[in-house]
């Protein structure tokens, strides 16, 4: 049975880590989505709306926002990235 | 095995990349080699800090060699990025790619720098002596 407003943890890299304060983070969504999530990180942290863009990855995939997240995914903020 | 790819703590090795590659039945070599630049738009630089979100870079740099592999006659592919702070002129990613010919050695090894930019999820830091930034985070 999931229980939809069981928290989500998800990893933070770079600017975000820097954005949120800490490695990683757990929130509860009423709506399990990408999407959701993005939203509700926005309004938490104004200052993630400030980057170019900001990715989401489930599973170590990049995920669009109308993907379903689930209990015991690996959820990570991808923000633009810089390697090379 | 036909890809090399690592994510290192380490100092990197052009040799390592340009041993694992070659190949009896290639004919040419193309590495990419990105170092630590002392400045940028003007501004002096101390050193570099790169991040990397490892478990899901490797398996986006896979990806790339896999991709790479389906458009040119590659025999193998070497992608060594290196994480942590780097000084000047340190190495940061090494890319060696072995094909019969040089042409489609050369096209496959922008190929691979050039996704790996785009799509792995590495991030660098650039340290100046009165401040730093995630680089390309902000418009």
């Amino acid at each position: 049975m999931t229980n939809t407003s069981a928290p989500f943890k998800i990893l933070l890299f770079g600017i975000t880590k820097e954005i949120v304060g800490s490695s990683t983070i757990q929130l509860e969504l009423s709506e399990p989505t990408v999407g959701a999530l993005k939203a509700k990180l926005r309004s938490l942290y104004p200052d993630l709306g400030t980057l170019n863009y900001l990715a989401v990855a489930v599973n170590e995939n990049y995920a669009t926002d109308q993907q379903q997240l689930r209990l015991g995914d690996e959820i990570a903020l991808i923000p633009p990235v810089s390697g090379g | 095995m036909l890809f090399d790819i690592q994510i290192l703590e380490t100092p990197l090795s052009v040799q390592d990349c340009t041993t694992f590659v070659t190949d009896e039945s290639c004919g040419a070599i193309d590495v990419f080699i990105g170092t630590v630049r002392n400045q940028t738009k003007g501004k002096k630089v101390e050193y570099l800090d790169f991040e990397a979100y490892k478990s899901m870079a490797i398996k986006e740099m896979q990806k790339i060699a896999e991709a790479t592999s389906a458009k040119w006659p590659v025999a193998k592919i070497a992608m060594h990025h290196r994480v942590g702070k780097l000084k000047l002129k340190e190495l940061a990613v090494v890319i060696a790619i072995s094909t019969p010919h040089r042409q489609a050695s050369f096209e496959a090894c922008k190929f691979c720098i050039d996704q790996l930019k785009e799509t792995v999820p590495i991030w660098k830091k650039e340290v100046f002596e009165d401040g730093e930034v995630w680089v390309a985070a902000h418009p």
